[in-house]
């Protein structure tokens, strides 16, 4: 298979795609604000400090990354940081994908909305809200989507048994 | 989270003093014309859609969550149920993105046969959202026309996998079994006089005036507020987006396929009309390549410890038999890492986001379903336009509520 190339780590990746649109966009914005990456699978994953998403979506979006396709959260417990989102991002010019990755702790896990650059967020956010617990800033109508509104618990997070009661 | 609880779901009119006059009108889930178990909570002035509320979750079964306390394998027929009405789309979707996360080569037959399978199930998706969309609209008789050539694909499906919806054909590795002997024929038989039936289609459809006048101008979509709202597929293309997954990005060996990326740019539900009917007779053209061109060769690849083996070798050798026990108790180890894998799907972008952690179960997984996105540019296509386009615009974006509840 041609995605036989995997680099592991931010120096790696710097090296291996330093002409990268979305690594060259992210290091001239701002090279802190980049914790982590990786190319595994023939995917390109960025790992954005967690207060910097919002500026780090609008920058991708203007490096030509410009259609928001999904963010979903996977849930790390008892490991910590416990939550990692995960924001898939397509360019419909360079044809190819990215993923931006926050990692957030488990206690009250907030994180800036990406609703203002991508609407299409909307239901999304909406969504991890309801099933992992996260909150959105600025999220213009944070409430459940699946679940029922006076629902207890939030369902995909490891905590929350599969079957029975909880 | 207890602030939403009772929150009305559309707060005070935005207007003031427009309490007298607006009205709030609850369609569906239990509505003929909404698709499934679809709740719009509309606004309405006079018959003026001033807001629309999408209310989602009645479907919710929690796949996600169930697939994670299942093998890998076993999640195929859960994709089943999501996207109902295109069971292979979701099945090829799941397969290659675990086949990425393990390696695999999957041979070039296997390939093939997937590419044609999907487009039949286009061809399957597509009649159903036509006769449906068409009787929404009054035009009852197309109904009764796309369903008779369902039926031919249903009783293919049938023939193939021993089920006529959930088919759950695709295996990790390539398909469950080798096409029946009348497979090939029955499906050239069946493309041969398709184009045709699509002619007979827009004899009934395309010069209709009621069926214009429903549908020109209305739902209008402008390409920045598709990519805005993340609607994908017909939807996006009806609006001037050039893009498909099929040829842009191609897997599953489509990049050899020659087919046309049907582009409109008016926006509205007729654009939308159009696209499918001639994405309908592209589907032809890729199946009849495939037809032609389908190479020789196994339909599984040969990794013994995570496709099952054949019933004949399980019968006469240990080793098969051993895996086959391994297998199916405890499963296949997956290797850490984390894959998205994208598919141009009837309705649009699908994908499916697997995350393993190195054992034998997913760690958790999530689909990526067009029609939730699409629901997002519902008030968008519907604010200033009448109540009445609203079933239009509904039955013109294509939804299934089985992959956007989960």
């Amino acid at each position: 298979m041609a995605e036989a190339k995997t680099l592991i780590g931010k120096t790696a990746v710097l090296e291996g795609l330093a002409g990268h649109p979305a690594v060259k966009a992210v290091l001239a914005w701002s090279p802190e604000a980049l914790l982590d990456a990786k190319f595994d699978r023939g995917e390109l994953t960025l790992t954005i400090a967690a207060g910097q998403i919002r500026a780090a979506a609008a920058t991708v979006q203007a490096a030509g990354y410009n259609f928001f396709e999904d963010v979903t959260a996977v849930d790390w417990f008892p490991s910590s940081p416990r939550f990692q989102l995960s924001y898939h991002i397509v360019s419909h010019s360079y044809k190819e994908r990215i993923r931006l990755r926050v990692m957030l702790d488990g206690g009250a896990p907030t994180v800036d909305s990406i609703t203002p650059v991508w609407p299409a967020a909307d239901f999304y956010e909406r969504e991890v809200f309801d099933l992992f617990g996260i909150s959105f800033e600025g999220h213009p109508n944070l409430r459940r989507i699946m679940m029922p509104d006076d629902w207890q618990g939030h369902p995909l997070r490891k905590d929350y048994p599969v079957e029975g009661y909880r | 989270m207890t602030e939403t609880i009772g929150r009305p779901i559309l707060e005070a009119p935005a207007a003031e003093g427009a309490h007298d006059q607006h009205m709030i009108l609850n369609m569906g889930p239990q509505h003929p014309s909404m698709h499934g178990v679809l709740r719009l909570v509309v606004e309405i002035d006079g018959e003026i859609v001033v807001r629309l509320y999408p209310e989602i979750g009645y479907l919710h079964t929690g796949i996600e969550k169930t697939c994670e306390a299942k093998f890998y394998h076993q999640v195929v027929p859960l994709t089943d149920r999501l996207d109902y009405l295109s069971p292979m789309a979701n099945n090829l979707c799941y397969c290659l993105a675990v086949e990425r996360l393990l390696s695999l080569e999957i041979p070039e037959k296997a390939q093939w046969m997937r590419v044609l399978l999907a487009e039949l199930t286009r061809l399957n998706s597509h009649l159903i959202w036509l006769g449906t969309h068409a009787m929404d609209i009054g035009a009852l008789t197309v109904f009764l026309y796309t369903f008779r050539e369902r039926e031919e694909i249903l009783r293919i499906f049938e023939g193939l996998s021993g089920q006529r919806m959930m088919t759950s054909y695709f295996r990790i590795g390539g398909l469950s079994m080798e096409p029946p002997l009348d497979f090939f024929d029955r499906v050239q038989g069946f493309i041969r006089t398709f184009p045709e039936k699509i002619d007979e289609y827009s004899n009934l459809l395309t010069g209709n005036p009621i069926f214009k006048g429903r549908l020109k101008g209305v739902g209008m979509l402008s390409a920045d507020d598709a990519i805005a709202l993340g609607v994908t597929g017909p939807n996006m293309r009806g609006s001037g987006v050039d893009f498909d997954l099929r040829r842009d990005m191609p897997y599953s060996s489509y990049e050899k396929f020659q087919f046309k990326v049907p582009i409109a740019t008016e926006g509205d539900c007729w654009a939308r009309y159009e696209i499918r009917l001639i994405e309908m007779r592209e589907s032809v053209k890729i199946i009849q390549q495939a037809l032609d061109g389908m190479p020789e060769g196994p339909i599984k690849a040969d990794a013994p410890k995570i496709v099952l083996p054949d019933r004949e070798k399980m019968k006469t050798q240990m080793e098969a038999l051993i895996h086959h026990f391994k297998i199916v108790t405890e499963g296949f180890a997956v290797p850490a890492g984390e894959v998205y894998q994208g598919i141009e799907s009837p309705r649009g972008q699908m994908g499916y986001y697997v995350v393993s952690d190195g054992t034998a179960k997913p760690y958790r997984v999530h689909f990526r379903n067009p029609s939730f996105a699409t629901l997002q540019a519902l008030e968008t296509m519907c604010k200033g336009r009448m109540l009445a386009d609203v079933v239009a615009v509904v039955g013109s974006i294509d939804i299934v509520l089985g992959e956007i509840d989960r």
